[in-house]
This record gives structure tokens, sequence and C-alpha cells, in this order.
């Protein structure tokens, strides 16, 4: 057991904390009033590495491991938590790409990604009826010649109106979940209509459409993986992308505790500042302690899915932690700053609703619980 | 950055593992309702090495590290949390000072019979009127030639009725607040000292702790423990390390109560299945492991900065709070899983939850930590 970072996660952290500091922290509240999607802010987010932080050098990526990837993103979402969510997206089509891909799948898509060429990523999973229950999806694909017809719609996709790459699944055959199979498909694809942005409680300069594909037609060799994998690829993705979650609750949930402290020390009742009563004082060290768990749960996760270890239990343990943690973190962080935690002059309540979808998206709390005792009962059978 | 133990870590968890299921876990139930010092499981725990984990082989410990140290806490106490807490005294809150602050006359002495566990030290700090406020104490020492005379009492001190020793801490100058504090290494069988009958306790009952006196207690001035007035560094220094063995000990005591509560929940059947079908067991069971989980990784983080001589006061504290409340919360979760049975003394839920509640308390109350915490957190 060593908590010690190497060389190369110091620079990645270090790296990810010099441009969230510089470039996003100080236009993340403008962005969030216009809802703007930060489209050049990718294409910077490419260059220092931060969209492929797990890819090998050879295909664009920085080479830096999950444990790297992880601490990016927790100072990516200190600054803004939709920014982070778009690279998260990002590098969880890169790496699945990767893993999954042929090597001209690789060389075309992956480096795509990487480099910000795509803008970003976009992963089509979720439909009005089938989420985190992936065996109940219909939008389907029909092969036609040396072309894959995909009809269908999709919701809650993330980046969807920008993303030049998204991987998107589709039913190739009625049997549940052997039924499913994943392709690539690139943006502004002739039969793939994006709909209407969502107007969502937080995350509000992040891009979320429902898409829908009409008669779409996909080369053949855009199949990802083999036909009826879908359902192996969506949840080894889905394992890898709570960890990236879990570092982005971890990053919102420090951006509060570092306000609330800076808040509490400058503000002043009773003649005294705010900080130096012991009620505030004490949901400072709650707040930490809880952030300070949800983090090594985190690492702990990014850590043995680097070692190519199972880390379903844990990837599920640090994004169920985590959310709720930042979500209790959140809360405390508007209390502690009273009426100005209420308005948009001071970041914490829009952390607050930031934090709210943490324990929805890329499995909901409950389904989070759900995999959990899954594997406990797997381990004391 | 890795999370794996070494060879000789798991080697530690898997002999404490082995001893806890076969010498303390059959025995944990009777020992709590009968009041009984577990002397042959400590006689064990020495055999072992498990009474001196840290101590260098040449004081007559182990030689092993603190994350080992903490690993055999989880185990043993996760077997019977008094024999735990037991463990965690003679190392964390005896040996460690003796062997930090001790002369090599005081280690000779005072250090190589406890760490072999031929004998059991104890630590008296807390008094009727102070506790985590060091300064308040009352007990005085008072300098006569070579000798310091001590008239004062303490409680609360686990362990007390069997200790052989003692590191004791007195006022030698009332005026100076904590600089006035003085740690002793005192024999209990010096005359003026004397011992109250033990405690009743609400749980941890077959680890006796009890009231002491001094009267007019000669203790020679060689025997100060680190300098005079330089006791408040000595208390403060050993309750972070001390704090790591009850964050272990919390943790030992959350596994045992929800590692029954896994297993009784797939026997135990309602509505026509197990109840660990049923989705409101399930989800108990689940946050009981991530709450388990996230302690286990704040009190290695503690042992693992303390192993590298890094300061640890948060990290130890943060551990101690996170963990100990944890343990009360899981043990409660675990009862309830348990249904009536969970209240009834033929099961061990009930017990775990008692032994639960005395971690949040001993070694710094959670108000405590939190007071340590946040200065760190509002210092940043």
């Amino acid at each position: 057991m060593n908590l010690e970072l190497s060389e190369t996660q110091t620079l990645i952290r270090d790296t990810a904390r010099k441009f969230a500091r510089e470039k996003i922290a100080p236009r993340a509240r403008a962005l969030e009033r216009e809802e703007r999607f930060p489209t050049e802010l990718f294409k910077e987010l490419a260059e220092v590495g931060l969209l492929g932080v797990n890819i090998p050098a050879r295909y664009g990526g920085a080479e830096a491991g999950v444990v790297a990837y992880a601490l990016a993103m927790m100072e990516i979402a200190a600054a803004d938590a939709s920014t982070s969510v778009a690279m998260s997206v990002t590098n969880m089509c890169a790496e699945l790409i990767h893993a999954f891909g042929t090597e001209a799948q690789r060389e075309k898509f992956v480096t795509r990604l990487t480099s910000g060429e795509a803008v970003v990523g976009s992963f089509a999973l979720s439909e009005p009826h089938a989420g985190s229950d992936p065996g109940a999806l219909s939008t389907s694909a029909v092969r036609k010649g040396d072309k894959w017809v995909l009809n269908g719609s999709k919701q809650w996709i993330t980046s969807g109106a920008y993303a030049g790459v998204m991987v998107v699944w589709a039913r190739t055959s009625p049997a549940g979940n052997k039924g499913l199979s994943c392709f690539i498909v690139e943006g502004g694809t002739q039969g793939l209509i994006i709909g209407r942005h969502e107007d969502k409680m937080g995350l509000r300069s992040s891009n979320t459409v429902s898409l829908t594909f009409e008669d779409c037609e996909i080369p053949e060799d855009q199949l990802l993986g083999k036909e009826g994998e879908g359902f192996k690829l969506a949840m080894v993705a889905l394992d890898g992308g709570r960890i990236g979650i879990a570092s982005q609750a971890c990053g919102v949930a420090r951006a509060a505790l570092e306000a609330s402290v800076r808040y509490t020390k400058d503000r002043k009742a009773f003649n005294q500042p705010v900080a130096d009563f012991q009620a505030p004082r004490f949901m400072m060290a709650d707040m930490k302690v809880q952030l300070s768990a949800a983090e090594l749960l985190t690492l702990r996760a990014a850590h043995m899915k680097e070692q190519g270890r199972p880390f379903t239990r844990e990837a599920s343990m640090a994004k169920l932690y985590a959310s709720e943690m930042a979500n209790r973190v959140c809360d405390k962080a508007v209390q502690l700053h009273g009426g100005y935690g209420y308005i948009d002059e001071f970041p914490v309540e829009r952390y607050f609703r930031d934090a709210r979808v943490q324990t929805i998206y890329e499995g909901t709390s409950e389904v989070q619980r759900m995999v959990i005792a899954r594997e406990i009962f797997k381990l004391f059978s | 950055m890795n999370f794996e133990l070494t060879d000789v870590q798991r080697d530690i968890q898997r002999l404490c593992r082995e001893f806890a299921a076969r010498e303390l876990i059959p025995n944990a139930r009777k020992w709590d309702e009968t009041h009984a010092w577990p002397t042959e499981a400590v006689k064990k725990l020495a055999e072992l090495s498990l009474l001196g984990v840290a101590v260098p082989e040449q004081y007559g410990g182990a030689g092993l590290d603190n994350v080992c140290y903490a690993i055999a806490m989880e185990e043993i106490s996760r077997g019977c949390a008094s024999t735990g807490v037991i463990m965690s005294v003679n190392n964390s809150l005896y040996c460690d000072p003796v062997m930090k602050f001790g002369t090599e006359e005081q280690k000779q002495e005072f250090l190589v019979p406890f760490a072999r566990g031929e004998k059991l030290g104890c630590f008296g700090l807390t008094e009727p009127e102070a506790g985590s406020d060091a300064a308040a104490q009352k007990t005085i020492a008072v300098r006569r030639g070579d000798e310091f005379v001590i008239n004062g009492s303490k409680n609360w001190i686990t362990v007390g009725p069997k200790a052989d020793a003692i590191v004791l801490f007195t006022m030698t100058n009332k005026e100076a607040g904590n600089k006035g504090i003085t740690a002793f290494l005192v024999p209990t069988h010096t005359p003026g000292f004397i011992r109250a009958e033990p405690d009743k306790k609400m749980g941890i009952s077959a680890a006796h702790s009890c009231s002491m006196f001094f009267e007019d207690m000669r203790v020679p001035a060689r025997n100060i423990l680190g300098k005079e007035g330089e006791g408040f560094k000595v208390a403060m220094s050993t309750l972070d390390g001390g704090r790591i063995g009850i964050a272990a000990q919390a943790l030992g005591i959350a596994r045992a109560a929800f590692e029954e509560a896994v297993r009784y929940s797939g026997e135990r059947q309602t509505f026509g299945k197990p109840i660990r079908e049923h989705q409101a067991i399930q989800f108990m069971l689940a946050d009981m492991a991530t709450e388990i989980d996230a302690a286990r990784l704040l009190v290695l983080q503690a042992a693992v900065l303390k192993d590298k001589g890094m300061r640890h006061s948060l990290e130890s504290s943060m551990a101690k709070l996170y963990a100990s409340e944890m343990a009360s919360r899981v043990a409660n979760k675990a009862l309830q899983v348990h249904g009536g049975m969970g209240y009834s003394k033929e099961m061990d839920a009930e017990r775990h939850v008692r032994d639960a509640r005395i971690t949040e308390i001993y070694e710094g109350t959670s108000e405590i930590q939190r007071i340590v915490i946040s200065a760190n957190v509002l210092k940043e």
C-alpha cells in the first residue's frame, strides 16, 4: 500500500489543475448562465492530453493510466462539472473503441477523439424506456448489404449535438441482452437527427439531447466488437465510466468545501468569523472526512482497473459513495454560505445543482446498490 | 500509488484471522456475558508477538509496520472487540510512547517485557474532570529531591486492573497549562498506587477498566518519560497512533456485524424467499459494505503515513471519526437485519452494537476528532 503519486500521475494532475484554474474556472459561471457548450475548450483539453488520458501515445493519448485519469477528472470537475462530464464521456468512448475496436477503427476514431478533431465523443445507450436495464433497448440495427441501418431513439445523450464520434447501442436480434450490438456513428451522418436540448437543473453548459435514427446507414466496418456483444461492451464501459463520475463528484465536493472554508473565514457573525464557531467547523470536518473517503474509494477502483483486475464492486462503491457524498457536501456548503449560498454570485448553488445528477447518471445509486449486493453475495456464497 | 498489501501484511492478516476464528469468535459472547478477562487469549496474543507489533525486535516486538498493526487490530477485533482494545492499549498507548520517548534504560525495563507480552501496560491521561482537555488535570507531581510525589486520580483506565505499569500524566507546573504536564513511567506495585473495582460498562465487557488513586506515591525522577513539561506532546503523539488502533477496532466490529448479517440474511426466509432477496435488505448490506471499505482506506492511509514518519494527526482523526461512527451505523443495521433475533443475547448482533458505541467516545470523542480535523481544514 502506497498512496504517493508517480511522476506521471503528478504531472497529469498538475497539468489538469493549472488548466482548470486558468482556462475553465474563470468562465464556468458565464458558460452555465448562457447554457453554452464550450467547443473551443476541448481542442485545448486535447492538446494537454486530457481527452485520452488512459490511451496509448500512438493513438494520441497521454498513456498515463486510470489513476491519472481519475485525478485529472477531479481537477477539471472542481472548476466545472459540465466540462468534466464531456471530458469523461470522450475518454470513455476512446477507451471503449481502443479496447474492442479493430486496428482500423482505432486509427480512425480513437485518434479523432484524443486529438479533439471530433470535438468530443458521445455514448448513446439510454432510451426513453431503457437505461440501466439495456436488455429493454428497442433501437434496431438491420444489416442491408454492406451497411447497417439504424432506427429508433436515444435519450439523455451527453454532448450529442457536438460529438464527432458516437458509440451507439442497438438491437441486432430480439434475444434480450444477447441481441445487443454496438456501433460507431459519426456526427452528421445522414438519418441521425439531433433532438431538442434538454433544459436541466444543473450541468447547464453540458449539452444533453435526444437522438433519433431514421434509416440511418452505417458502414459495416463500424460495428464495434462482435455482433451480439453489445451488452458486454456496455457493462465494461460503465464500470470505467463510474470511476469518471465518482471522480467528478470528488472534484465538485472539493470545490464546495474550499469555497466554504474561504467564505466562513471571511464572513463575520456576532463579531467573529463564522469559521470560529463550532457548528460550522464541525460541518466542514465532516465534509473533509467524507471527501477523503470518497477520494480513496475512487482511486482504489482506478488502481484496480489499471492493474487489469476485476473492479466492478469497487467502481460501484466509489460511484455510490462519492455521488451521495457530493450531494451532502454541496448541501452543507450552501448552508454554510447562508443566503449567499442560494444566489448565483457564489458558486455553491451551482455545485449543489451539478452534484444532483451524479446519483442518477451512469447507473443510479439504486443500481449501484444492486451491483454491490450481487458482488457481496458472490464473495460470501 | 497502489492499494495492495505486501506478502508480510497478508501473512499477518491470515494469521490473525485464523487466530480469531479459533480462539476468539467461539468465546467472545461468553466473555462478554460473564465479564471475564480473556486471560488465555491475551497470553496467546503475546506468543504471536501481537502485543508489540510495531516495536523493533531488539526491544521484544515483532518489528512490523503500522499497516500490519492496523490489519491485525481489525482481525482481532472482528473476533472479540474486548481483546482488540486490550491489544490496542498495550501496543499504541503504552509501547508506542515508551519506544518513541523512552531512554535506553527505560526501554529495557519498561518496554522489552511489555512488547513481549510478559507484562501489560496502560495509559493514564483521563481524570474525572479532564480527558481530551489534558491541561485541566488535577493529578499533581511535586519534586522532592530526586523523586516526585504524586497525588490525584485517573479514571476509565482500560487494562488498568491488570496492568503492570502505566504511562501516567501529571501536572508538574499548574501555571504552565499544557506545558506543565509531565509523563511518568510507574510500576503499578508502587506504594500509594490504589486501584478501584473494575468499571461496569455497556460493552467491551471483557476489557476491564478502572479508576485509580495516587496517595503520596513516590516515583524516581528518572522515570519521567520524555522531558519534564513535555507530557502534552507525549500524550498527543501517542493518541495520533492510538486513534489508528481504535479506528481499526471499529472496523473489525463493523465487519463482524456485517458478515453475520450477510450470513443470516441468506438463511432467514420471509414471504417465501431468503430475506437477502428483498431489496431493502440488499441495499442495507450494500451500504454497509461500502462504508466498511471507505473506513478501511482511511485507516490504512493514516497507518501508511505513520510508517513513513510523516504527520498524520489529520488522517488519524479522520480514520477514527469515520470508522467509529460507521461501526455504530453498521452494527445497528446488522441488528435490524436480524430482526428480533438481533435483540436477543442468543446472537452476537446486539453485542456488536454495544461494543461499537465506545469507539465514538474513547481516545478522543467524535467531537474532539472534529476539532482536530476542522483546525487542519481551516489551516489549509
